[in-house]
């Protein structure tokens, strides 16, 4: 997406806009769980399917829905 | 400043709900009840909601979280408020603060509004972050192991014995709402059916194609819904087309039970996850799209204040005002189901304790604003239009000139002319008895949508908003199967080990056959019922779910008391005593009335006298004596919510009585005191060098 040519406030909330839906959606988790291994683990980290494959497997199978 | 502020809010709130309650004899805008509910919401989050954060649960931002203690990456994250608050309002909006306020509309906007607004402030939100911040001091425990370990054994079976039957039931009501929705509709019927597909391709492209990459892949899927709302359009159009997807209620009722128990046994990441990511979506963006365009638009509210059905005679549901508003309404106000949810998943990612109150409370209220939306979209309507759709014809008779005159007569005019050309206008054959609610909301939406951004697509709103109501119904409903088979593979795994294993085929196949046929049955019933079902099922589902409401509440008011505040107990122990009275008198009144459009017994009596003395038409006494049956058994079930709920409240009166006289008690299972030593995490993520990337 090119932000460049917008205002600079409008390019922040866009792009911070942009940012909570990738949080919100999961769609940064990956990166997240780098960030993660990289501080706290030694060894490779699982890639990037595994790792969504595992998480979907733990995200269905508890109430996550509600009436 | 703040205290400026905090009595200017009073003044406006005053004034509007004032306005409201005044204003009887001309018709009321929409504005006004917006402005009651920002400013009631406001005065409640800065006052109350401080207030018992600070004073009664005792939050502590120096006390290090589980997310911060266990930060693993993976379930234990800390995380930023606003992204838990999002997650948290995705997990606990679903369709019943859509529902729940459209059928209480039969009473008028006031008693709804009223009880959305003090129900959420008072009960609701305090009873959502009470749980969550006492699960967040519990590692994250859920409702059915807290109220085990703090109360003791009895309350952790009515807890876990609760949320399967309350699951059952929500799943064969919100199934009922869909089937009722797309009924001989083939425009609803094709773009709904659409939406399974289209989920397929999007799990396989999340999977396969580019894994992870979940924005992409739901700007994918919610492109093809859209696509799949006109698409619909052009199948109704086509004449061999339409006569494929035009189904009635009994065959569109065995495709849903049979959907269920497919999404059911199919890998998640194939048809449930993919599913669920675009009914979030969905869900997130017609939320603020409908607040939007509600505030643009300010429209009158037709409905009268008060209808004359206060008296119990209301055609949707049988009842009077007192218990039955409060039942009805459910999850807009207080809904024990949102407990199951902020124990478990949410504490694991709240990075401070500081945050409960934004994530418990916040998230509630804005359910609760989703409840304020969808009774003004009810109200709008002209009455009698509301009343020709959300009645059914068991009730105001089968034809259309039989339907006018009886809904006329009650002082809500309405002609069939009128009733066609609002069909017409909304691409539909017929808007006739479709009880349930979403259509009757979705007409209510189209119209708001319509004359916001543009009239000419009044048909297209529609569908859009079927197929948004019926995409995160069956979203609920496929995740709901599945969680309640882990729980009953939880549960017959005591009696054979092997059954508790959720991943051994034979056993997953036999639970979500046993899961699917218990709610299945009450969908079929349900579909058969002439008076359309919900007036029978939503009751019993409001009753469920404030009983579970009732046990969070006992939970939390235990632990209150044992924990040495007694003093503050009265903030969950007085919504805990006004759900106990609703829904003792609800289920009371649903067991023994002898009217027969209340009391359940009474009702199976009477239809019994008519099949023995032949005065039933034929298709009807074909049907009766399942009819019959059912009425029995949800009396049966009614009895045993009681039991439940009054089991779960005596065990909660002894642990307390045992403390004030010094006796022994379960011991807390409260984590211990560690210091906080996080830095509040960011709104994006911090990509370590030469790693990953977008």
């Amino acid at each position: 997406m090119s932000l460049a040519g917008m205002p600079r406030a409008l390019r922040r909330t866009v792009a911070t806009a942009m940012s909570w839906l990738r949080a919100v959606s999961g769609d940064d988790a990956y990166d997240r769980y780098l960030t993660h291994h990289a501080r706290a683990h030694q060894g490779p980290p699982l890639s990037r399917p595994a790792f969504y494959r595992e998480r979907e497997e733990r995200k269905w199978s508890g109430i996550t829905r509600c009436c | 400043m703040n205290k400026i502020a905090g009595v200017l809010l009073a003044v406006v709130g005053a004034v509007a709900l004032a306005g409201i309650a005044l204003h009887r004899q001309e018709p009321i805008n929409a504005l006004w009840i917006i402005t009651a509910a920002v400013c009631i919401y406001a005065l409640g989050y800065r006052f109350y909601g401080a207030w018992v954060a600070a004073r009664v649960l005792s939050v502590d931002p120096s006390r290090a979280t589980p997310a911060e203690r266990y930060d693993n990456g993976r379930d234990f994250v800390p995380t930023h408020r606003w992204i838990v608050f999002g997650h948290h309002f995705a997990a606990i909006a679903g369709p019943g603060p859509l529902v729940g306020p459209t059928l209480a509309a039969q009473f008028g906007y006031l008693p709804g509004t009223l009880w959305i607004l003090a129900g959420s402030v008072l009960g609701g939100c305090v009873q959502d972050m009470t749980i969550l911040l006492l699960s967040t001091r519990r590692d994250g425990r859920s409702l059915g192991q807290m109220a085990r370990e703090e109360l003791g054994p009895l309350g952790g079976y009515a807890a876990l014995i609760g949320t399967l039957l309350i699951m059952i039931l929500l799943i064969a009501v919100l199934g009922l709402v869909v089937v009722n929705a797309m009924k001989n509709s083939a425009w609803s019927t094709a773009t709904v059916f659409a939406t399974v597909p289209v989920a397929i391709l999007v799990g396989l492209h999340m999977r396969h194609l580019r894994p992870g990459r979940i924005l992409e892949g739901s700007a994918l899927g919610v492109a093809l819904v859209l696509l799949a709302v006109w698409g619909g359009g052009w199948v109704d159009a086509h004449p061999l087309l339409r006569g494929m997807f035009d189904w009635s209620s009994l065959p569109l009722a065995g495709f849903v039970i049979g959907y269920g128990w497919i999404a059911a046994i199919l890998p998640v990441w194939l048809l449930l996850a993919p599913r669920d990511y675009l009914s979030t979506f969905l869900k997130l963006g017609t939320v603020a799209l409908l607040a939007v365009a509600i505030l643009l638009l300010h429209p009158q509210i037709k409905m009268p204040a008060l209808t004359q059905f206060v008296d119990g005679h209301g055609p949707l549901f049988g009842g009077k005002i007192f218990p039955f508003v409060f039942i009805t309404i459910a999850c807009g106000a207080v809904s024990g189901f949102h407990a199951l949810v902020a124990s478990g998943t949410t504490p694991k990612l709240i990075a401070s304790e500081a945050d409960v109150r934004l994530i418990g409370y916040g998230s509630m209220m804005l359910e609760s604003f989703v409840a304020i939306m969808a009774i003004i979209a009810a109200t709008l309507l002209d009455p009698g239009v509301y009343f020709a759709i959300n009645t059914g014809a068991g009730v105001v008779g089968s034809t259309a000139a039989a339907a006018v005159q009886t809904i006329s007569s009650w002082g809500f005019p309405v002609t069939v002319p009128q009733m066609q050309a609002l069909a017409h206008q909304m691409g539909e054959a017929t808007l006739f008895a479709r009880t349930g609610g979403a259509p009757s909301l979705a007409v209510g939406m189209a119209s708001i949508f319509g004359n916001t951004f543009g009239r000419g697509l009044l048909s297209v709103w529609y569908h859009f908003a079927i197929m948004f109501e019926a995409v995160f119904i069956l979203s609920t409903l496929d995740a709901g199967t599945r969680v309640g088979r882990f729980m009953l593979q939880d549960l017959l795994g005591h009696l054979y080990a092997p059954l508790g294993r959720t991943s051994w085929y034979p056993s997953v196949l036999l639970s979500s056959t046993i899961v699917v046929a218990g709610w299945g049955y009450f969908l079929y019933v349900g579909v058969i019922d002439p008076n359309g079902g919900v007036n029978i099922l939503w009751p019993l589902f409001g009753i469920a779910n404030q009983m579970l409401a009732a046990i969070a509440l006992s939970v939390a008011t235990g632990i209150l008391v044992k924990s040495g505040r007694a003093r503050h107990a009265w903030v969950t122990l007085g919504p805990l005593a006004w759900l106990a009275i609703v829904t003792t008198v609800a289920a009371w009144q649903k067991l023994v009335s002898p009217d027969a459009h209340i009391g359940l017994l009474a009702a199976a009596r009477a239809l019994a006298g008519q099949l023995a003395a032949g005065t039933l038409p034929a298709p009807a006494a074909a049907v009766a004596p399942q009819l019959i049956f059912n009425q029995r058994l949800d009396a049966w079930l009614t009895g045993l919510f009681l039991a439940i709920l009054w089991l779960v409240i005596l065990d909660t009166a002894r642990l307390c009585l045992r403390k004030l006289r010094g006796l022994p008690l379960p011991a807390s299972s409260e984590a211990p005191y560690r210091t906080a030593r996080l830095q509040p995490p960011g709104l994006t993520s911090q990509l370590p060098q030469g790693e990953g990337g977008t």
